[in-house]
């Protein structure tokens, strides 16, 4: 097969995702594509979003049609030059299949990783051989690693990216040996350690924010940058009526109201995530850990650690990416960062209703850490 | 997680609570294998198997077989229950259930309330129900609706696996008497199941579908085919939300009525005899609380009132199906 010729596949959003179903291509065949550009609308019985192109050049065949639900790693398009035969691309798209089953290798699955304190459950992508840095994703308070589904996949191109649950979440062990931004911080660390990550660069949602903040600030040798969304830790304001609303939903509809306040699109608000959200509460251990978690760190209404006045003498790279419309943290808190993007058409969630923007943004601060 | 069976997400249940508390014991019909023959260890785990792993595990003290005496053992896990244990008592078919109703209606039903509150019976009685097994007449009836008549009794009735764990977890830890349907036309089905325990509290429903023309409500089995009608429909540009109770007592009526005030049309399914089962308590209650907001009859999608056939051809006619239901939300429709 020509090098020259770059297939498009079916992403794979979340653990649970093996199909998706093309709602409509956003670009003509023959445009001009650069990576990044969102070309396809997919749906997932999770969740719809606008998928980004991994590659640039033209989008010489769209492979699927609107409405086909192809598996994951299916072909979607096929990208080249105007100067490969059309030839040449027929014999690849049929190439494709027969190569993408000989050679289907199972999706990576998270592994359980014994931390000093804790299991902590860990999803690794990206190429096994590679010597960059690499980049660690920890999610915000009631969130799991599967909040990264849109970001962790891309960032994965050329580094190991390595998203974890937090204790008390996720698949992660429940029982905690502290609730604050400083024992959070401490079994993250440990988790690290576990994995053999000596160094790496951090991006942090909300109460995960906090943590890679805190962490820069504790162990600054193991921190190469720090990517903040949507992040705590800069200020004393926090939603704290979503904080107890999240704990105490324990129905459907409560729910759903709830995390809509997360987005600046509610349509974002499955079915199927409120579903996972009830599930995961239900689990033993769970409704504990967010009770603990937001005692110490939301205590009286306001965030307990607050580092902004550390960010001066930090001798690592921070920045702060927020969403105009964030509900739960204020967008006033990015001022505390220098080097801060806010951007609009999202809430609390940015990194997933903006991914194809969050994921520049992180690459390029990163390349340049 | 991964996907279990509903087998195996009740076994699974079980064999956690087991573990969590010492308290917990198994008691029925060959549930440990035999009567105590050392070649007959966990020979079967039950006519289903649902029991099996267990004896191995917990051992003869924890995992008793009895004799066929329906009435005997039930009344001692009853006793046992109300003197500090917390049995899961296995009565194979609920079709059994009649030789011993004195020991659950009178007697574990009522302590608490006799007792003025200062005694528990924390029970379980786990029993198969349903009718596609070929097993005739008196093996494969509903008769959740008489446990549900019962003042002091806890009916809990899953539809899959995922739910069979957690109610099952909420079950053994329940203080009252609970009476566990499983359906034994869904054993084998598998769903997604996290391997951490889990409880789903008693009288909160599950939407599976939303839609907006028809409310279906449905139970255990009934509830696949209750989707699977739904599903159908949609393509056809009905739209249907889907309700299943997953514990008829308690009962999540808000759900239900908040549904039909949404739609202003309602379809039950119930797998029971058709009079005084729990589509006609449904019924009831939307026709009394949501009189104003019907655009249609009620329907409800039920066997005819006979026992449940042996014949094949007459037993598939006799149970609900997704045909059946499709025309019910039809009719609600005209």
């Amino acid at each position: 097969m020509s090098d020259a010729i770059k297939p498009i596949g079916m992403p794979k959003w979340g653990l649970a995702m093996t199909e998706g179903k093309v709602n409509a291509w956003l670009v003509q065949e023959g445009a001009k594509i650069a990576a990044g550009d969102e070309i396809l609308e997919i749906e997932t019985s999770k969740i719809t979003n606008v998928f980004e192109s991994p590659h640039t050049g033209i989008l010489r065949r769209r492979v699927a049609n609107e409405g086909d639900t192809l598996p994951v790693g299916g072909l979607l398009g096929v990208v080249a030059d105007a100067s490969v035969p059309d030839a040449e691309l027929d014999a690849f798209v049929a190439e494709f299949a027969a190569a993408a089953a000989a050679a289907a290798v199972p999706p990576p699955e998270p592994v359980m990783v014994d931390a000093a304190s804790w299991q902590a459950r860990v999803l690794k992508l990206g190429p096994d051989d590679s010597t960059a840095t690499p980049l660690l994703m920890i999610h915000g308070f009631g969130g799991d690693l599967q909040n990264w589904q849109f970001n962790q996949p891309d960032l994965a191109a050329d580094r190991a990216v390595y998203a974890i649950d937090l204790p008390g979440h996720g698949g992660s062990s429940k029982a905690l040996t502290g609730g604050d931004v400083a024992a959070l911080t401490q079994a993250v660390a440990s988790a690290m350690t576990a994995l053999g990550i000596e160094r790496a660069h951090l991006a942090g949602h909300s109460l995960g924010g906090a943590i890679a903040l805190q962490m820069a600030v504790s162990e600054p040798a193991r921190v190469a940058s720090v990517t903040l969304v949507c992040a705590a830790g800069l200020g004393p304001e926090i939603n704290i009526d979503y904080i107890e609303a999240f704990i105490r939903s324990d129905r459907r509809k409560d729910m759903k109201s709830t995390v809509e306040t997360l987005f600046f699109d509610p349509a974002f608000v499955s079915r199927d995530m409120v579903d996972d959200l009830l599930k995961y509460k239900r689990i033993d251990g769970v409704l504990p850990a967010l009770r603990t978690i937001a005692d110490a760190v939301f205590a009286g209404g306001k965030q307990a650690a607050i580092l902004a006045d550390k960010l001066a003498g930090l001798g690592v790279p921070v920045q702060a990416i927020w969403g105009e419309s964030d509900k739960i943290v204020p967008v006033a808190h990015a001022e505390a960062v220098a080097n801060r993007h806010v951007l609009s058409g999202a809430g609390h969630m940015v990194h997933i209703e903006q991914p194809a923007e969050v994921n520049r943004l992180i690459s390029a601060f990163i390349a340049g850490a | 997680m991964s996907k279990k069976s509903f087998r195996t997400a009740i076994n699974e249940a079980m064999a956690q609570e087991m573990r969590r508390d010492p308290r917990v014991i198994v008691m029925g019909e060959d549930v440990a294998g035999g009567q105590g023959a050392p070649g007959d260890d966990d020979a079967w785990g039950g006519p289903m198997g649902v029991t099996k792993g267990l004896q191995p595990e917990f051992g003869r003290d924890r995992v008793l077989d009895t004799p066929i005496t329906e009435s005997g053992f039930i009344g001692a896990a009853v006793g046992a229950a109300a003197t500090g244990l917390r049995p899961i008592a296995d009565l194979m078919f609920v079709d059994f259930m009649g030789v011993c109703f004195d020991q659950i209606f009178n007697q574990a039903a009522k302590f608490r309330y006799m007792f003025g509150g200062k005694a528990v019976t924390p029970v379980v009685i786990r029993t198969m129900f349903g009718a596609g097994f070929r097993a005739a007449s008196q093996h494969s009836q509903c008769l959740y609706p008489l446990f549900t008549h019962i003042p002091g009794l806890k009916v809990v009735v899953p539809s899959n696996a995922y739910d069979a764990k957690g109610l099952m977890i909420q079950a053994i830890r329940d203080d009252d008497p609970v009476i566990f349907f499983e359906h034994k036309m869904l054993y084998d089905d598998m769903d997604e199941v996290p391997d951490e325990s889990y409880t789903i509290p008693f009288g909160e429903a599950n939407l599976t579908r939303e839609g907006k023309d028809v409310t279906i409500v449905a139970l255990g089995r009934m509830v696949k085919m209750a989707n699977e009608a739904a599903d159908l429909l949609k393509k056809q540009g009905v739209s249907c939300t889907v309700i299943d109770p997953r514990t008829i007592s308690p009962m999540d009526t808000d759900s239900i009525l908040e549904s039909v005030e949404d739609t202003g049309r309602l379809v039950v399914v119930d797998e029971a005899h058709p009079r005084c089962n729990i589509a006609t308590d449904i019924s009831a209650l939307v026709a009394q609380e949501a009189f104003g907001a019907l655009k249609a009859a009620i329907q409800m999608v039920t066997p005819p009132h006979t026992p449940v056939p042996f014949s094949p051809a007459l037993e598939d006619i006799y149970i609900p199906n997704t045909a059946k239901i499709i025309e019910a939300v039809r009719k609600t429709m005209r």
